[in-house]
C-alpha cells in the first residue's frame, strides 16, 4: 500500500475503511445473502466502514427490478441486522442497489453486469473494483467464472481489483478440491479468491490466538507434557431439515470436520507466528496441518452414526432416513468422530479427538484442552477418579467465553476437593454486542486483507487427513444410529475408551 | 436499586457493594476498569448517565465524586450506591463529601478501586492546570478531560498544552475522530502523491477545530490556515480541504447527521457522519488506555503549524 501522511503508525484510532468498490451477488435469492450478507454490509455501513459509493448489485433469474430488490433487502435488514434500522444510513446504501436478472449460462445476462458495473463506475464512483460472492453451489462456479470472463468482468485496468469470495464446500476430498480450485483459478489469480470459513470470523475464534500469544501463562504448558488430551466438539441439536438435498452425500465429516473443525485444531496446536500477518499465521496453521500424522486403523480411530426417529427435548423428531428428500440406503452420517495425532514436539502423546454432529444433546462448539492429572498422594479424590482433569474450555458458541475446571476445598474439618470453575464470559467482559462474523470477513475482502481466509493449500492439507475415513467408510454399510438429543452412538464413546478417556459433557 | 449511605465512610461503602452483591446476585464479575468522574455537582446526572452508556461497551465500577456545596460546613461523606437497572452495565457509586477541604480525594477513592484494573479519570466540567498531578490524576493511568468546557480555543489549549503529560486526552481530539478517519481514508484509495496545502474552517473557539487544522499540520508538515467562518447552526467544524497533486479533496458538514466528501474524478458523496453523544466519545477514550501519543504531539507541536485566517 502507498504511504498515507494522514496514517501515523501510532495512532491507533483512525479505523480502516474500505475503498470505493462493489459487491456482486451471485445467489441473491438464497438464504445466506438475505439472512447474513446484506445485514452484514448494513452493519458495516451503520459502522462508517463503508465508502459511501459503495454499491450491492445481486444477480440471479427472478425478474425483479431495482425497486422490488430494494423493497426486499429493506426487509431483511429490519429483520436480521445487528444495528437498529435507520432511514438515513439505508438511503446511502439503497443509492447503490441494483438487480440484474439473468441465468448463468446466459451471456446477455452478464453482458447487462457488466453494463451496471460500467454506470455505478460511472455514478457511484466504485472506481473500477468489483467482488464477485459465490453463493451458489460449486458446480456452477465454472459456468460463473466463464460467464465473467467473457464478459471482461475479470481484470480491472491498472490499479483496479477484481475478487471472488467463495463458500465451503472446497470440494469433496483433495482431487475435487484441486479441479474446482484450478477453475477458480485459471481465471482469478489466487491472491483474489477468497474461501470464507466463517468460523474464522468468529470473535472468539480469533480470541485463540489472543488467549495463547497475548498471555504467558498458558503457553507453558500448551504442550502434551501437561495437556492430555483435546477435545473439539461442534455439536448442534437440529436436523438436516430444509438442507436434506445438499447434505445428503455429504455428511458430518464433510460439511463441518473439514473445514472448522480442523481449522480451529491448527489455531489452538499450532506455533507462534512471527507477526499476525497473513501469511506468517497461514504458515504455522499449514505447519501443524501438515503434521496431522494419517490415521493408522480407522476402524478404532474414527466413529460415525446417524440419527434415529425419537422425541427430543418433548418433541417427536423424524430419523435422517425418513428426513424428506433422504434415500432409504442413504450411508451418509450425520455424526462423525475422528481420533488425530499431531506428529511434533509438542503435542506427540496428546491425542486430538473431533466431533460433529447433528440432533445431539445442545448446540454448542467448543475447544476442551484436557489436562494431566496432578499426583494423587495427598488427595484420594484424584485416584478415586471423583476429581475431573483440569481443563480449559474455549466455547466458540453459543454463550461465548473462556472456562477453567479446577479442585478447590470443600470448607469444612476435613481436607476435601472438588471442582469448580472460573468462568469469562464475552457476554460480561464486553456487553456491546459482538459484530458478525460476515461483517468483519467482508470488510477483509473489501480491504484486500486476508489472515481469516484459507488458501488452497490448507484446503489440501485438510483432505488429505480426511479423504481416507471417507474412503473407508464408502465401502462399509450404514452407519450406526444413533437417538436424537444424545452425544452420538456408542462407537463414538468406544473411540475414547480404548485410549481409557471420556468425552466430556459440553 | 438504590443505596443511600448517609454519614458513612469507605470502608461502609464496600461492605455495602459486597453484601449487595451476595444478596442480589448483582453481578461484578469481568469489569475491565475503575472510572473516577471529579464534578462541580451541577452535571451530575448527565455525565453519570454518559459512563452508564459507555459502560455497555467496558463494563465498569464508576465512582463519582461531587464536590461539596460552597456553603457545606460539617466536614463526613454522604453516598449512593446504583445497580442492576439503575447502573447500566456497570455498578455506580456517588461520593458527596461534604465540609470545605477536609477529605483527601485520593484516601477517598482508594478503597473503592478494583484490584488491578486500570483507573481513569473524567473532569467533565473543569480543566486542571495539570491533571497528572492532581491527587486522582496521579492514582489514574488515563486522564480526560474536555477543554471545549473552557470556551477559548487556541488560548485554552496553550494552557492544556503546558501541563500535558502522556496518558492525557481531551473529549474535544475524540469530536474529530470521524473527520480524521474520513480525512485519511480519502487518501488512502485517491491516486495522490503528495499534499500541498490544507485548510480548516469553523468556530475558532472550538477546539476541536484548532485540534483538527493541528493534526493536519503536524502530519503534513506545513501550516494549515483556519478560517474561521462557519454558518449558523454548525458548532465545531465547518470544513476540511485538501489541495494535492491529484486535485481537491473536500468535506462539509451539512447538518448535524451528514457531510458531504467531494474528490476529484468522482461524484459528490454524502457521508452519514453523525455529531456524536458523549457517552460514545467516552466509549472510544477508554477503548485504549496506553498513552495517545499523536494527541500529545498535535498538542505540543501541532498548533504551532496553525494560521488564522484573519
Amino acid at each position: 500500500m502507498k504511504p498515507n501522511p494522514l496514517r501515523l503508525p501510532e495512532d491507533r484510532r483512525l479505523a480502516r475503511i474500505a475503498g470505493p468498490s462493489s459487491l456482486v451477488i451471485f445467489g441473491v435469492t438464497g438464504d445466506l445473502a438475505f439472512k447474513k450478507l446484506i445485514p452484514a454490509i448494513y452493519d458495516l455501513a451503520a459502522g462508517g466502514l463503508l465508502h459511501p459509493g459503495f454499491s450491492v448489485v445481486g444477480y440471479g433469474r427472478r425478474d425483479w427490478d431495482d425497486e422490488q430488490f430494494r423493497a426486499l433487502i429493506k426487509e431483511s435488514i429490519s429483520a436480521h441486522a445487528r444495528e437498529a434500522f435507520s432511514d438515513q444510513v439505508f438511503d446511502t446504501l439503497a443509492g447503490g442497489l441494483r438487480f440484474v436478472e439473468g441465468t448463468f449460462d446466459d451471456d446477455s445476462g452478464f453482458k447487462r453486469l457488466a453494463e451496471v458495473l460500467a454506470e455505478l463506475d460511472a455514478e457511484r464512483g466504485t472506481a473500477g473494483n468489483h467482488a464477485y460472492y459465490f453463493s451458489i453451489p460449486p458446480s456452477q462456479f465454472p459456468v460463473v467464472t466463464e460467464g465473467l470472463a467473457r464478459a471482461g468482468l475479470t481484470k480491472g485496468a491498472h490499479g483496479q481489483w477484481r475478487r471472488v469470495i467463495i463458500e465451503k464446500p472446497f470440494g469433496q476430498d483433495e482431487q475435487s478440491a484441486a479441479e474446482l480450485n484450478q477453475t477458480v483459478e485459471r481465471v482469478f489469480p489466487a491472491e483474489s479468491v477468497f474461501r470464507i470459513d466463517h468460523y474464522l470470523g468468529k470473535e472468539t475464534v480469533q480470541n485463540i490466538l489472543a488467549l495463547r500469544f497475548a498471555n504467558s501463562m498458558y503457553e507453558p504448558i500448551w504442550n502434551a507434557h501437561y495437556v492430555d488430551h483435546v477435545q473439539i466438539t461442534m455439536a448442534e441439536d437440529i436436523g438436516v431439515g430444509s438442507r436434506a438435498g445438499y447434505y445428503d452425500g455429504i455428511g458430518a465429516a464433510r460439511d463441518v470436520i473439514q473445514n472448522h473443525l480442523l481449522q480451529l485444531l491448527a489455531l489452538t496446536a499450532m506455533e507462534e507466528p512471527v507477526s499476525l500477518k497473513a501469511e506468517d499465521v497461514r504458515a504455522e496453521k499449514e505447519k501443524v496441518l501438515a503434521a496431522v500424522a494419517p490415521l493408522g486403523h480407522i476402524p478404532t480411530s474414527a466413529a460415525r452414526g446417524h440419527y434415529l426417529s425419537g422425541w427430543q427435548g418433548g418433541q417427536h423428531v423424524k430419523g435422517y432416513l425418513e428426513e424428506d428428500g433422504i434415500p432409504q440406503d442413504s450411508r451418509t452420517e450425520t455424526y462423525a468422530a475422528i481420533r488425530l495425532e499431531v506428529n511434533n514436539r509438542r503435542w506427540q502423546g496428546a491425542p486430538f479427538y473431533l466431533r460433529a454432529g447433528k440432533r445431539l444433546g445442545r448446540r454448542v462448539t467448543e475447544i476442551a484442552v484436557v489436562f494431566k492429572d496432578a499426583p494423587s498422594h495427598l488427595f484420594p479424590e484424584i485416584k478415586q477418579g471423583q476429581l475431573g482433569q483440569n481443563a480449559l474450555v474455549i466455547r466458540v458458541q453459543p454463550d461465548e467465553g473462556v472456562t477453567m475446571r479446577f479442585a478447590s476445598k470443600v470448607p469444612g474439618p476435613a481436607m476435601q476437593v472438588r471442582n469448580v470453575t472460573m468462568d469469562f464470559g464475552y457476554g460480561h467482559a464486553f456487553t456491546e454486542t459482538s459484530p458478525e462474523a460476515y461483517e468483519r470477513l467482508i470488510l477483509d475482502v473489501l480491504r484486500g486483507d486476508a489472515p481469516l481466509f484459507p488458501r488452497h493449500r490448507e484446503v489440501e492439507l485438510s483432505w488429505r487427513i480426511l479423504d481416507p475415513v471417507m474412503r473407508y467408510w464408502e465401502e462399509q454399510g450404514q452407519p450406526e444410529g444413533y437417538l436424537p438429543g444424545t452425544w452420538g452412538p456408542a462407537s463414538a464413546d468406544q473411540l475414547l475408551v480404548r485410549d481409557n478417556r471420556v468425552w466430556r459433557r459440553p | 436499586m438504590i443505596i443511600e449511605l448517609n454519614d458513612t465512610t469507605s470502608t461502609q461503602i464496600q461492605k455495602r457493594l459486597i453484601q449487595a452483591r451476595e444478596e442480589g446476585g448483582a453481578v461484578a464479575l469481568g469489569r475491565v476498569l475503575t472510572f473516577l468522574i471529579h464534578t462541580d455537582g451541577a452535571k451530575e446526572e448527565k455525565v453519570i448517565q454518559a459512563a452508564n452508556d459507555a459502560s455497555r461497551e467496558h463494563p465498569m465500577r464508576i465512582v463519582v465524586i461531587s464536590e461539596p456545596a460552597s456553603d457545606s460546613d460539617t466536614p463526613g461523606l454522604d453516598a449512593e450506591i446504583r445497580l442492576g437497572g439503575d447502573a447500566g452495565a456497570s455498578e455506580v457509586v456517588i461520593l458527596r463529601p461534604t465540609g470545605q477541604g477536609d477529605n483527601y480525594l485520593a484516601g477517598l477513592v482508594n478503597g473503592l478501586l478494583l484490584p488491578d484494573a486500570p483507573v481513569v479519570t473524567w473532569w467533565p466540567d473543569q480543566c486542571p492546570d495539570c491533571m497528572a498531578d492532581t491527587e486522582l490524576g496521579q492514582i489514574s493511568q488515563r486522564r480526560i478531560l474536555d477543554s471545549l468546557e473552557m470556551g477559548s480555543g487556541l488560548h485554552g489549549l496553550e494552557s492544556v498544552a503546558k501541563g500535558y503529560r502522556p496518558g492525557d486526552t481531551d473529549l474535544a481530539w475524540s469530536r474529530i475522530t470521524g473527520w480524521r478517519t474520513q480525512l485519511a481514508a480519502t487518501l488512502d484509495y485517491l491516486d495522490v502523491t503528495r499534499v500541498d496545502s490544507a485548510r480548516v474552517a469553523g468556530v475558532p473557539d472550538n477546539p476541536s477545530v484548532m485540534l483538527l487544522a493541528g493534526w493536519l499540520g503536524l502530519t503534513l508538515g506545513h501550516d494549515v490556515s483556519v478560517d474561521a467562518t462557519a454558518p449558523m447552526g454548525i458548532g465545531g467544524v465547518h470544513e476540511v480541504v485538501l489541495v494535492t497533486d491529484g486535485g481537491e479533496v473536500r468535506l462539509t458538514r451539512e447538518d448535524d447527521h451528514t457531510v458531504e466528501l467531494s474528490v476529484p474524478n468522482q461524484p459528490d458523496f454524502s457521508l452519514f457522519l453523525p455529531r456524536r453523544p458523549l457517552a460514545s466519545l467516552l466509549a472510544e477514550e477508554l477503548r485504549r488506555l496506553a498513552p495517545d501519543t499523536v494527541y500529545g504531539d498535535v498538542l505540543t507541536g501541532g498548533l504551532r503549524w496553525v494560521r488564522r485566517a484573519d
